[in-house]
């Protein structure tokens, strides 16, 4: 019987393994849950207060009840079906975008002590990491489930038969597919310093203040906020749903659950895409220990992490309150024009000062000088290209 | 059973009932979701070989991109045309295929019915390819020393095509459009273009759109 109950193929497996595995997706769940609520009623108090309104105040001290308020009357709305759909790709749609952003969050590690420990608790006498799985290629799987999170949008739009939908989805697809191109060659930049995929390992590279942010030299980490950020058709990014060209985007024609599904994964993507930016970029569950051996394995760490995931769903709050949003094709133009090309050209001189530090014989200040300056130079002249076709353009009658 | 054989039977059969739902379908959508299918079956099957790589870059470029693609396509051209199937583009490949397709189930069942489980009963010629981040490590030291070669002539054969692409994509007023801007575009202005200059073409167009 013992085989049946082991999922890694790795000997005999107690009743300890499994209820760590049960523990661990149980509380990924609740914490993201809960914060998907957080999340809901804290972006529309603070864009209450950007815009000197008061928000939500009625369900609740500080109306922080709202969103459970929201939820059940979704619930208890009419469930609509529209006669032009198609009636299983229109239900299944909103499920495909709802788990990847669940998923995603899995192989987030969010406590654990790496700078004087292993990153290891003790959990039911087991010596496990604090994410739910360490797969060994997570920065991979990250990428994956974002791109599957592709299709609950393409689909809902196609399969609701109705035009505005569909043009909604067909931007979507077109800015996500952009986007993730610019996304995955940010990562690259963090995956040669760190040299491992793992996001523990990852993580646990970063345990001594050197924080992939300033170490890859800030511009990945630019790079990586802005395409996520369209990644998550955010503003400034929300062509997808822009009221006044599509009424409603690829989710027009849904109502009750179903809307309250797509609803709940937009929002556990914001959490899920800051909790990756914490991880790649900002060092993940380090920062500075101290105190008793309990406070510094359990408390601490998770402690600094949800710190740096509350700055960034800030700063979500903060851009859609703050940037107007994109034309199309200034969209398209920022991420194919701008953003790939920086990516990449950022990512060679990485590979540059990786080879340099490695080599003895090579003058490491020399190459770096010599590869920011060819850097900025070149992008310089991908500037002066693009204003000077642009210029072409206007010239032959379409103006840009 | 053990554990493997369990992962095996069920990715297998996920595998199968989405090919077979790939050519069954008669809505060009439904046949492209159950590839994603197949494709995420095969993925995990990768996953229990301990090739974890492998998995991943199965859904991101075939699941995650290609597919994607594919839908893109439908959708911009519109899934309500039907093809026509009595016209055989290419001439007597329909029998061909079934003589193909019976030799190949004739050759699998006889190696698996005749020989056994392996057809040549050699190890593999690699090597042991180790485990988890291992495995990838090593995929990775071989990919860009000893076969550096045929991974800089395919780099430079995609980059071929996608130029190519875009050369083929860019002609008279579609010089004005960007191609990644407006996907389709093109294709739409080409037949304005054509409804205004040959009233007899467009109207043969229309009859068969309809």
């Amino acid at each position: 019987m013992t085989p049946l109950v082991d999922p890694l193929l790795s000997g005999p497996i107690g009743l300890q393994e499994i209820l760590v595995v049960v523990f661990k997706v149980v509380v990924a769940f609740a914490f993201l849950m809960v914060a998907v609520m957080f999340m809901v009623w804290f972006e529309r108090k603070l864009i209450g207060d950007m815009q000197n309104r008061i928000g939500p105040n009625r369900a609740g001290p500080w109306g922080i009840l709202q969103t459970l308020a929201d939820g059940v009357k979704l619930f208890f709305k009419e469930d609509l079906l529209p006669d032009n759909a198609d009636r299983f790709v229109f239900k299944l749609a909103p499920y495909l975008a709802l788990i990847p952003a669940f998923l995603i969050f899995t192989v987030v590690p969010v406590g654990g002590n790496y700078s004087t420990g292993d990153g290891t608790v003790s959990l039911f006498g087991e010596e496990t990491l604090l994410q739910v799985a360490d797969p060994p290629v997570g920065v991979l799987f990250v990428l994956a489930m974002s791109s599957v999170a592709v299709y609950g949008v393409m689909l809902a739009g196609w399969s609701s038969g109705s035009k505005y939908p569909l043009l909604g989805s067909v931007r979507a697809t077109a800015q996500m597919i952009s986007y993730e191109a610019a996304l995955s060659l940010s990562v690259l930049s963090v995956i040669l310093l760190s040299g491992t995929l793992s996001t523990s390992g990852i993580v646990a590279e970063q345990s001594q203040w050197n924080w992939n942010l300033w170490l890859t030299g800030f511009i990945p980490f630019a790079i990586f906020l802005i395409s996520g950020t369209a990644e998550l058709n955010r503003p400034p990014f929300d062509l997808v749903e822009a009221e006044q060209e599509l009424v409603g985007g690829f989710h027009t024609e849904y109502s009750a659950v179903r809307f309250a599904l797509f609803f709940l994964a937009e929002f556990m993507n914001t959490v899920t895409m800051s909790a990756i930016i914490v991880t790649l970029f900002l060092g993940g569950p380090n920062g500075p220990m101290f105190g008793p051996e309990w406070l510094q394995s359990w408390v601490l760490p998770s402690l600094w992490f949800f710190l740096k995931l509350f700055v960034f769903l800030f700063v979500f709050v903060w851009f859609r309150a703050t940037l107007p949003r994109f034309r199309y094709d200034q969209l398209m133009d920022m991420g194919w024009k701008l953003l790939i090309p920086a990516a990449l050209g950022w990512f060679l001189i990485l590979a540059g000062i990786q080879v340099a530090s490695d080599n003895d014989d090579i003058n490491l200040a020399l190459v770096v000088i010599v590869g920011v300056a060819i850097f900025f130079a070149g992008m310089g002249l991908l500037m002066l290209a693009m204003r000077s076709s642009r210029r072409q353009r206007q010239l032959s009658g379409v103006t840009d | 059973m053990s554990v493997e054989s369990v992962v095996f039977v069920i990715a297998g059969s996920i595998c199968i009932v989405g090919a077979l739902g790939t050519v069954l379908f008669r809505n060009p959508v439904h046949n492209a979701l159950s590839l994603v299918a197949t494709l995420f079956g095969v993925a995990v099957i990768f996953i229990a070989q301990d090739a974890h790589l492998l998995a991943a870059i199965q859904v991101i470029v075939y699941a995650g991109a290609i597919v994607v693609l594919f839908l893109f396509v439908i959708m911009l051209l519109g899934v309500d045309r039907t093809e026509k199937l009595g016209i055989d583009p290419l001439g007597g490949q329909r029998p061909l295929a079934v003589v193909a397709a019976v030799a190949l189930l004739g050759l699998s069942l006889t190696v698996l019915l005749a020989v056994g489980s392996t057809v040549t009963g050699q190890e593999a010629a690699t090597g042991d390819p180790g485990e988890g981040a291992e495995n990838i490590a090593k995929l990775g030291e071989v990919l860009f020393t000893e076969y550096v070669l045929a991974f800089e002539v395919t780099a430079v054969l995609l980059t071929i095509a996608v130029v190519g692409a875009v050369m083929f994509s860019r002609q008279r007023k579609a010089d004005l459009i960007d191609e990644e801007e407006f996907p389709g575009l093109e294709a739409l202005l080409a037949e304005t273009e054509d409804e205004t200059e040959d009233d007899t073409e467009a109207e043969s167009e229309g009859v068969e759109a309809t």
